[in-house]
């Protein structure tokens, strides 16, 4: 029978009605409503009165709304910097609260009623470049130039080489990184002894040593297959060490020809060849399962950064001693082939349109005082970006990480291009992973690389980063 | 309409329209406003581009890519689903012996119904999370440790699932990984929306027909199916939907969010990169009112063509 009474609301109707209604909560609506923001509304900063011991003008009885990325070196450290500014404010309410998800909880706020202090770290961060270019984070010059808390000098006397640096973009310090991160290739300190095996310091040692190691039955070296971040540090390191400085200068910077300059194509071929002569643990693992296959003893090495330590303290299996080495150059050809890739990581930043930037500020004086600083080795085991933290730490991570900064030239191993351009960070990540699973040559990596990086360079609508040192 | 009820109707509608337009339409507006903007997200600085965020989309090679793989699910998915929910539909249903009772399903199908209905009580992400363990790519994997043991797969060459971009019929293996727990996840719902549609065809017709000697499969394509057809054409559309997102699997499970090197790329992992990645959410926006767009003109053509005379009983 047809629709003879249309105004009858039969089965077909309601169904054809139901579907068109479900158009309303399907996937193409969650995606419209999650680009939309809202109006936004004024920041009311009013300072109190200023002085040595506050430098900002922090008022009394006023908040300050704190957020800390909750990862791999957890919260507590952030509590104990909690303590030290309380312990000095006690009048100034911190309302500190962590989460994993930074962008997604923060981002929607930015433009309105931000939080005053957001730890912008992890996977889910904000992109760093938008977040400058789009003035919506507050530069911290003032910062580095007030007297740090609990030693002599400002506070940018207190800080290891490189925090300074990294937190600065288009010449103004915006990120104060709170950790200070060594990357390199971990392996068991207590295994290498018992087989008598010394930690290479080129590929050819490393390739020497590598049928030894499969021999006892262990994978030589485990990676993570899934974010392509992980292998990027060491192939970069690896490109820095062989190519040296200016060459990966020249990469950021977007110049011609930057990815075939000369010792790039070697670094990436020593790293085609270990995956070629099958020296990888086989399956795609991610960060911790490659971890948990290192400490299960099926893999020797491991490149890493040292918050390894804290992540992975609950299923450290005892007598292991994990260590860390820099990571491997090519050998005699090498123009940089001692500098250590090193940084400060893990970056606080104040939002332009925060409430109450004093109070953040000032705790980002207690967060790098000498007491905060030091807790925060104590509860991590790794350092912080404040000098001499680590000094009163027993710990094997921490001490081997320690013994390379201390014998690394002053020059750090640091690249900026995935900072600078989002579009370079994606395709370097697929091309690392590409390059780890044999996919694609060491040249294929280079040239596909200049591709992007060529694009990059003609597109307009990206504004383009430079950098010196 | 009699007078006063439409005071009565209005005055219960009022607030819930209300909440719905400032809620839900509001926010389409305003992602529409901002498609034609160049708007990068943080701040409150915005210009005017006009259409040119549109025209940028035709050219784009990774919306390209991505489309066409949300093409290869829109196929894929509803297809598979259905011919798996029907399937288990029928045999829940009538699909057993005939006796003095009348036509039932399977022994059991009371048990199996609620087994197969159970992935619909998880969120996506704990079936993704749970099939990332299921496909894991070592021997600790459930699928790879169990082929590893019975010396089907080679532990040195394990299967890589999400994380094989290989092609297989033309299309990359990571797709068709994540297809198999599409429609795993999918197909109890609609078993059981095929089943009430089911239980609601009078049994008399399936007993004259299997009296007239009509085989199971002559029941199911002569009977069951033409009469469950507005049910179907239903699904077909809910699953087209499912299809066009795809998101939670493609975020939790696929290397890179859309990886390898791009081979599981979709629409909505290509907008999120867009928006929170590159800063560019006028862009973004752009993208998903075209995906709007395409999802509506879908539905509607797809509800057209599927309409016809109907029978009633």
């Amino acid at each position: 029978m047809a629709d003879t009474n249309p105004a009858d609301l039969n089965r077909r109707t309601l169904l054809r009605r139901a579907a068109a209604a479900g158009l309303l909560v399907t996937p193409a609506a969650g995606l419209l409503s999650a680009c939309a923001g809202s109006e936004p509304s004024k920041s009311t900063d009013t300072g109190g009165s200023k002085s040595a011991d506050n430098p900002f003008g922090v008022k009394d009885d006023s908040a300050v709304k704190v957020v800390i990325f909750n990862g791999g070196l957890g919260d507590q450290w952030a509590k104990e910097d909690q303590a030290v500014f309380t312990a000095k404010h006690p009048k100034v309410t911190v309302n500190m609260s962590s989460t994993q998800k930074i962008k997604t909880e923060e981002q929607p706020k930015m433009a309105t009623q931000p939080s005053d202090l957001v730890m912008n770290s992890g996977a889910d961060m904000m992109d760093i470049s938008t977040l400058v270019n789009e003035g919506a984070i507050e530069p911290l010059d003032d910062l580095l130039k007030a007297p740090a808390w609990d030693s002599e000098g400002t506070v940018a006397d207190s800080l290891l080489p490189g925090t300074v640096e990294d937190g600065t973009f288009q010449d103004k310090f915006y990120v104060v990184n709170v950790a200070f991160t060594v990357w390199g290739n971990w392996y068991n300190g207590a295994l290498f002894d018992k087989e008598g095996w010394q930690p290479p310091k080129t590929f050819d040692d490393f390739f020497a040593l590598a049928p030894k190691i499969k021999a006892k039955g262990i994978a030589p070296y485990v990676h993570d297959a899934v974010h392509g971040y992980y292998p990027r540090w060491a192939l970069m390191a690896t490109i820095w060490k062989s190519a040296g400085k200016q060459a990966v200068v020249d990469i950021d910077n977007l110049k011609e020809n930057a990815w075939k300059a000369d010792g790039v194509l070697p670094a990436l071929q020593a790293w085609e060849k270990l995956v070629k002569d099958k020296l990888l643990l086989p399956g795609n693992l991610n960060h911790t399962q490659s971890q948990q296959a290192w400490l299960d003893g099926k893999a020797a090495f491991i490149q890493v950064g040292t918050w390894l330590k804290n992540e992975m303290a609950a299923t450290i299996p005892p007598g292991f001693e994990m260590k860390l080495s820099d990571y491997w150059g090519l050998g005699a050809s090498d123009k940089a082939p001692d500098d250590v890739f090193a940084g400060a990581g893990e970056g606080l930043v104040v939002p332009s349109k925060a409430p109450n930037k004093a109070a953040a500020k000032e705790f980002l004086r207690a967060v790098l005082s000498k007491a905060g600083s030091a807790k925060y080795a104590e509860l991590t085991k790794s350092l912080a970006s404040t000098k001499g933290s680590g000094d009163n730490v027993q710990d094997s991570a921490l001490t081997t990480a320690n013994e390379l900064m201390k014998n690394a030239p002053k020059t750090l191993i640091k690249t900026k291009f995935w900072d600078f351009y989002a579009d370079l960070d994606k395709e370097s990540q697929n091309l690392s992973e590409e390059l780890m699973a044999g996919r694609i040559t060491a040249q294929q990596f280079v040239d596909k690389m200049q591709a992007a990086a060529d694009k990059v360079a003609k597109d307009s609508s990206i504004q383009k980063q430079t950098r010196t040192a | 309409m009699r007078h006063g009820v439409a005071r009565f109707v209005t005055g219960f509608l009022a607030l819930p329209v209300a909440l719905y337009l400032f809620y839900v339409v509001w926010p389409f507006a305003q992602a529409a406003g901002y498609s034609l903007t160049d708007w990068g997200g943080y701040s409150d600085r915005q210009n005017f581009v006009g259409l040119d965020n549109y025209v940028r989309l035709l050219s784009d090679e990774l919306i390209r890519k991505a489309f066409w793989h949300n093409v290869f699910f829109l196929v894929t998915v509803p297809l598979f689903t259905i011919a798996l929910a029907l399937f288990l539909a029928f045999l829940l249903n009538v699909g057993g012996r005939e006796d003095r009772a009348g036509i039932r399903g399977v022994f059991g199908s009371g048990f199996y119904k609620i087994i197969f209905f159970f992935p619909q009580v998880l969120s996506l992400v704990v079936i993704a999370v749970m099939w990332q363990q299921i496909y894991r790519s070592d021997n600790q994997g459930l699928i790879n440790g169990l082929l590893i043991k019975v010396g089907l797969v080679d532990a040195d060459n394990p299967i890589a699932f999400t994380a094989d971009p290989e092609p297989f019929l033309g299309i990359p293996a990571v797709l068709w990984w994540l297809l198999l727990i599409a429609v795993w996840s999918g197909a109890g719902f609609y078993m059981v929306l095929f089943s009430a549609a089911m239980q609601s065809i009078p049994k008399d017709i399936y007993e004259a027909a299997i009296l007239d000697g009509a085989s199971r499969l002559h029941t199911f394509f002569r009977i069951t199916l033409p009469l469950l057809r507005d049910t179907i054409s239903v699904a077909w559309v809910y699953l087209g939907f499912i299809a066009l997102d795809m998101y939670a699997l493609v975020f939790v499970m696929t290397p890179s969010q859309g990886g390898p090197d791009h081979a599981s790329e979709i629409f909505a992992s290509v907008l999120n990169f867009t928006a929170f990645q590159k800063g560019q959410f006028g862009y973004a926006c752009a993208m998903g009112v075209a995906l709007a767009i395409f999802t509506i003109l879908l539905a509607a053509a797809q509800l057209r063509i599927t309409r016809r005379e109907r029978i009633e009983f």
